[in-house]
């Protein structure tokens, strides 16, 4: 067969996997299984080192180490090709690829470094007494209110709020950001109906996003007019600038909307944690760091095996598709002892919420900032985080995020 | 097996023992030193893994990774021409015997 003739599924090349590999005939994109994941996780990592998944013919790994591994092991499972199903090699993209997510070394050094200048911890300190204004100020508001939707009032509003100003946007619409994200997490999965779903709003909003990114819709003092600086001094085109604003625009928003949410959430589950933490302010960022472990905001990426490698002795053919599913991983107990535990002192260093390796999250200095401000505002004025309702998740392809949290806030 | 020495700011001396492919941070972070923090894992966002690298061990180490530098003057103390990110140093057989010098502080 040839790659022309080759029917191809979810937009890549269908594999024979190596004798032995575990078969486990699931959709791990199925909306049921992603609103309540954990059985999932569970036996994925039971099964095997890697298990073969028929209905997409796709590798999947799921215990801590091997996930790791193929995570950051950029010389064999490469990003180029995508980080979801499709492979944008063999079937052209929904939107050019990202410049920095979806390239490889060692064009994706040059772009790196750009990003990670902006976004370095001295930079995002610049940045925080405006996170901790806005943080002080919403929450101020939201007091007032008592009984909240946190995922609208508290996790959209401050991201939305706080993050077009720190890169410097003169447009503003807040839903286009949150609806954007949406879109290139969910592309990563299959053309399912949370990806069409997604999918439907792009008409509107890509165009507008785009236009957002170029050089005249930005200030001269933000994260975006850092990047355009790396236009003048000709280490990136002009275009090339843009594409990188549009990063930010990309994973910036959706992810941190998401942290704030499962931040809350586990808070607000863990009543004897959120006291821990009044008491102990210090646990602040910890806090976050076990925030993230145990609930992955972005639970599943995926690379593609850029020459015939093999995975935990399994051979692996070019072109595989695999999918980490980083949830999993933060969740092994072989890993973490008692991962089903939220422990604000457990500073689980080495978890992969952030990825890990030479593609690990270059925006992380921000999302710590972030919660940072948000907790601390928090802590310093509310007494009790009590559910004033059941919380409900949103199902997605990469993101494992809340859709309603009704909260109360009782002040101190 | 690689002895690597951490020196800590008030000259405590904790000698480690890793393997090749551990990082100078990585294998402080598995033993829990303190003077290594390494909270972005490793991925050379964070500048909590600051060590100085004893003199003779530079050729060793040899020279800071692409983007280090950039990444160095983040760093909570001092920077100097021994300053490396310790999860950019990984180790090998080459490196059995170094000693690393730690800050005051990393945030
Ligand atoms: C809680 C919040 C966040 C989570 C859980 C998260 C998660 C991740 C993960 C898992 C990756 C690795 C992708 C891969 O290796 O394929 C990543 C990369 C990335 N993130 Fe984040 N992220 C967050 C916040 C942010 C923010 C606030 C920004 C922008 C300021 C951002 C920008 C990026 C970019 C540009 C990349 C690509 C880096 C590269 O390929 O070198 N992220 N993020
Ligand atoms: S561990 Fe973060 S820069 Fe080294």
């Amino acid at each position: 067969m040839t790659l022309s003739t080759m029917t191809l599924i979810e937009g890549h090349k269908p594999i024979t996997p190596a004798a032995g590999i575990p078969v486990w005939d699931i959709d791990p994109y199925d909306a049921e299984l992603l609103r309540n994941p954990s059985a999932y996780y569970t036996r994925l990592r039971e099964l095997g080192e890697v298990v073969y998944i028929p209905r997409y013919s796709v590798l999947a790994v799921g215990r801590y180490e091997t996930t790791r591994q193929v995570f950051s092991d950029h010389e064999n499972f490469l990003s180029s090709h995508g980080v979801g199903l499709n492979d944008f090699k063999l079937e052209d993209p929904w939107r050019p690829p990202s410049i920095i997510l979806e390239v490889d070394q060692p064009d994706h050094t040059r772009t790196r470094k750009v990003m990670s200048r902006a976004l370095s911890p001295k930079v995002v300190k610049g940045f925080a007494d405006l996170f901790r204004d806005t943080a002080e100020q919403l929450v101020d508001q939201l007091l007032a209110k008592g009984t909240i939707e946190a995922v609208t009032d508290l996790a959209e509003a401050f991201p939305t709020t706080v993050f077009p100003k720190a890169v410097g946007m003169k447009d503003v619409n807040p839903r286009h950001l949150v609806d954007y994200g949406a879109m290139v997490f969910n592309a990563v999965g299959p053309d399912n109906a949370l990806r069409r779903e997604a999918m439907s709003h792009a008409g509107e909003i890509v165009p507008w996003i785009n236009a957002a990114c170029t050089r005249d819709r930005l200030t001269g003092d933000g994260l975006g007019a850092m990047v355009y600086a790396s236009a003048d001094d000709g280490t990136l085109t002009e275009a090339e600038a843009g594409m990188l604003v549009r990063s930010f625009l990309s994973a910036g928003v959706d992810t941190t909307v998401t942290g704030i949410g499962n931040a809350l959430w586990c808070l607000s589950q863990n009543p004897e944690q959120w006291q821990a933490l009044k008491r102990d302010p210090s646990l602040i960022r910890p806090a976050f760091e076990e925030v993230l472990r145990y609930t992955s905001p972005v639970h599943t990426f995926g690379r593609t095996a850029g020459r015939a490698t093999e995975i935990a002795g399994f051979s692996v053919e070019e072109g595989t598709k695999v999918i980490c599913v980083l949830a999993a991983a933060n969740m092994d107990p072989a890993k973490w002892g008692d991962p089903e535990v939220f422990r604000i002192d457990r500073k689980p260093i080495g978890h992969v919420a952030f990825g890990a390796g030479i593609h690990g999250c270059v925006g992380q200095n921000i999302a710590r900032g972030e919660l940072e401000a948000v907790l601390g505002a928090l802590i310093e004025r509310v007494d009790r985080i009590e559910p004033a309702g059941d919380p409900v998740w949103r199902p997605g392809n990469a993101i494992r995020a809340l859709d309603r949290l009704p909260i109360t806030l009782i002040p101190n | 097996m690689v002895k690597v020495t951490y020196v800590a700011h008030d000259g405590t001396r904790t000698e480690l023992h890793g393997d090749p492919g551990d990082s100078v941070m990585s294998l402080a972070i598995a033993q829990g030193i303190d003077g290594i923090v390494g909270e972005c894992g490793g991925s050379m966002m964070c500048a909590t893994c600051h060590c100085y690298v004893e003199e003779d061990w530079a050729e060793a180490t040899g020279p800071r990774m692409d983007g280090e530098e950039d990444m160095l003057e983040s760093a909570a103390c001092e920077v100097t021409e021994r300053s490396r990110l310790s999860c950019q140093i990984k180790l090998t057989e080459a490196h059995d015997g170094l000693v690393v010098h730690l800050p005051e502080e990393q945030v």
